[in-house]
């Protein structure tokens, strides 16, 4: 039997200083005294730990870049409880005894809770499903090509049917292929003046287009992942309005940079999709707001330095920052969204993304939990970053919202010293 | 070497494309090119304005002329020169940029001269190294050097380019040379209109000061002082961009017809290497408009100004 109690704590909204005792993995009640282990809570305020839905761990396979230790400890450091993993490493997660293994795995670290999405068709070659029963047998959550995008529709649509009999969720990387060409950024007046390939709106447009009349067809659960531009959210919008059972995420990157950055020619900006323009950055905060956009997910892409330190046009993809999401979103959207909101986008909304109870801080809820420090300003060091991916483009800024306390299973997986 | 005019005024560290460069300090570099060719006159080519100095030509990318007018240059003022040749994909696994220029910089190089296929590789390199970097092409992005050898042979031929027009015929899209001189010519007073098919002719690049764009290639030539044409990769073609080159000629080559179209005194421009009667025919490419020989003469004067221009005079 483990017990804990985190004293000194505030519910959201509330000036009210308490305690909460967890026990053996569940919350056990407010305000009990100090029972088993006690943690000082340090007047932070506590909230169901967050639930990042889209993040590249890199095992098996690549853990030169990132490994499942590295990642769910860099997770838990962000205030995160629960990690979906892309299944997009060497070899691709596209059978049972992967997904077992790597639950398996994550479970002996004590860090973030592993919940692997595994790849809708074999090898994630887009051409013929996996296994997709055997998957979900063995605790795969979802089924995405994610890192790679759906070319063969009908394929897609054979996935979204299979699936939704099993009650599963598809996400996609919706970017047509052909369109995208060789576009390393964003097509448009940055991209022409830097005489750098351009990526079009139109290739994250045209795919979400093609996919959500896949999905009025089929009535299939779809998960738009990391929409960048603003006439693709349109599109999911309008799609929710004819009552379409589609959700959509959105990166914080992709609302606090844009194609302006790559003027710098470093390529720890080169993300998949692009960063786009102010005007489309907006409108997705916008879509944040009246509840077009169903979450957040940071798309956490660890490379080496080495890969990063590579020319635009050679270098992978990707950007690595779960350990400072929240705060980046604290300190820059805040005031507009409200910590009510912001919670819900990064803990609520993705659980009934993928249908899972709702979090909650009340009697007999899992002890997953997170304490946040709204009011610290603290300097971004990436050099302290539990990732693998020591580097990001908010190295030195100061964020508030530093989470100091991550409790999973009822049991501490990261705490800020200091 | 007294003779060279330079401001002291807050001088670009790097020649990577054109920020930064004022009109004051480019107009400069080119008088300093008059200097230079009287150099290339004098029976010894040779000062020591750069004796003691190691310049590097860093070429991740092919293009032996380009580099021996660089090598040569930079040999005709005394400089040291050591080359440095390899294909992007040369590069043993998981070397980055960085690495390999961290190591050329141990070598204790001086400054250097950078061709690579990526943009913005240059100034990848200007960071990690932290030594004067001569962008000498990368990417679509810029050719610095080549658009100052185009500016230095229209000026030289009409004495100035306040007013004039220079019109750019052919695969803007993927073309460095139009992207720097679209940047370059209208910081000296000239006006630069841009042209090709649809398909290679980037709208975006009409945000650019000073620069019009249209796929006519009658429009663009008419009132041209100076009409440049631009190489046409082959491969365009298959790529989708063309749907023949026979198409493309037809419409877009630049020839004596299209030429007659320009000011009366017009001067044909090619960045080389030609495809002949592709992108431009013979008869203009060896009529008396042409100056494509002296554009490679000048790229050499334009290049000893620029490599004394970041070298010499800073402490
Ligand atoms: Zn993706």
């Amino acid at each position: 039997m483990t017990q804990l109690t985190i004293t000194n704590i505030k519910r959201p909204g509330s000036e009210r200083l308490e305690s909460i005792t967890v026990e053996n993995g569940v919350i056990q009640g407010w305000n009990l005294g100090e029972l088993g282990e006690v943690v000082d809570g340090q007047g932070g305020t506590v909230a169901p730990a967050l639930i990042e839905l889209h993040a590249h761990l890199r095992e098996p396979g690549q853990t030169e870049k990132e490994d499942l230790a590295s990642g769910l400890a860099a997770a838990a450091a962000g205030g995160y409880g629960t990690v979906v993993s892309m299944p997009n490493t060497l070899p691709v997660v596209d059978d049972p005894a992967t997904v077992r293994a790597l639950i398996e795995r994550a479970e002996g670290l004590g860090l973030a809770r592993l919940k692997p999405a595994a790849a809708l068709t074999k090898g994630q070659q887009g051409e013929q499903l996996a296994e997709l029963t055997y998957l979900k047998e063995a605790g795969a959550v979802m089924f995405t090509d994610d890192g790679r995008t759906n070319e063969n529709a009908r394929v897609l649509r054979l996935g979204l049917e299979y699936a939704r009999s099993l009650g599963m969720v598809v996400s996609v990387h919706a970017e047509d292929a052909s369109l995208r060409a060789d576009g390393v950024m964003n097509e448009g007046p940055v991209s022409e003046e830097l005489g750098l390939p351009g990526n079009p709106a139109a290739a994250e447009a045209a795919r979400v287009a093609r996919d959500l009349e896949i999905v009025a067809q089929t009535g299939g659960r779809l998960h738009v992942q990391h929409l960048s531009t603003a006439r693709a959210l349109d599109l999911v919008r309008e799609a929710k309005a004819r009552g379409l059972p589609v959700t959509c995420e959105v990166c914080p990157h992709h609302l606090t940079l844009t194609d302006e950055a790559l003027r710098s020619f470093d390529a720890i900006y080169k993300v998949a999709p692009p960063l786009r323009t102010r005007a489309d950055a907006d409108h997705l905060l916008k879509g944040l707001l009246d509840g077009t956009v169903d979450c957040l997910a940071t798309d956490h892409a660890p490379h080496t330095r080495a890969e990063k330190e590579r020319d635009l046009l050679s270098a992978p993809s990707g950007i690595a920052y779960i350990e400072i999401a929240f705060p980046l979103m604290w300190t820059r959207f805040g005031e507009r969204l409200g910590l009510e909101k912001l919670l819900d986008l990064m803990t609520g909304a993705p659980a009934r993304v993928m249908g899972w109870p709702e979090p909650t801080l009340e009697e007999g809820a899992p002890a997953d939990l997170v304490v946040l420090d709204l009011g610290t300003e603290r300097e971004v060091n990436p050099a302290e970053f539990r990732s693998k991916a020591k580097f990001t483009p908010w190295a030195g800024e100061t964020l508030r919202g530093w989470p100091t306390l991550t409790v999973v299973h009822g049991k501490v997986a990261f705490r800020r010293e200091g | 070497m007294t003779a060279f005019t330079l401001s002291t005024s807050a001088r670009p560290r790097h020649l990577l494309d054109f920020q930064g460069w004022s009109r004051e300090r480019l107009t400069a570099l080119l008088d300093n090119a008059d200097t230079m060719s009287q150099v290339l006159d004098r029976p010894v080519r040779k000062v020591p304005a750069l004796q003691g100095l190691t310049v590097c030509t860093a070429f991740f990318e092919n293009s032996t002329r380009t580099r021996v007018s660089f090598e040569l240059a930079a040999r005709r003022m005394s400089a040291d020169v050591v080359s440095f040749a390899a294909g992007a994909s040369s590069l043993s696994k998981g070397e980055s940029l960085r690495d390999t220029v961290e190591v050329l910089t141990a070598y204790k190089v001086d400054a250097y001269v950078v061709r690579h296929h990526a943009a913005g590789a240059a100034h990848l390199v200007a960071r990690y190294s932290g030594k004067p970097v001569i962008n000498a092409g990368d990417g679509r992005r810029s050719h610095p050097t080549q658009a100052l050898l185009d500016a230095y042979t229209v000026r030289q031929e009409f004495g100035t380019l306040e007013g004039l027009t220079v019109a750019i015929v052919g695969d803007v899209r993927h073309s460095r040379v139009a992207r720097s001189n679209a940047e370059l010519l209208p910081k000296l007073g000239a006006k630069v209109v841009l042209c090709g098919p649809a398909t290679l002719l980037p709208e975006g690049l009409a945000a650019l000061p000073g620069v019009t764009l249209t796929t006519d290639p009658r429009e663009a030539v008419r009132g041209a002082h100076a009409v440049m044409a631009l190489r046409l990769q082959q491969e365009r073609m298959d790529a989708g961009y063309l749907a023949s080159l026979q198409e493309y000629a037809d419409t877009y080559q630049v020839n004596e017809s299209l030429m007659r179209e320009a000011e009366s005194g017009a001067i044909a421009l090619h960045p080389g290497p030609m495809n002949r009667d592709l992108e431009i025919s013979s008869d203009v490419a060896d009529g008396p408009r042409s100056r494509i020989v002296r554009q490679v003469e000048n790229g050499q004067a334009v290049r000893m100004s620029v490599l004394y221009h970041l070298l010499v005079g800073r402490e």
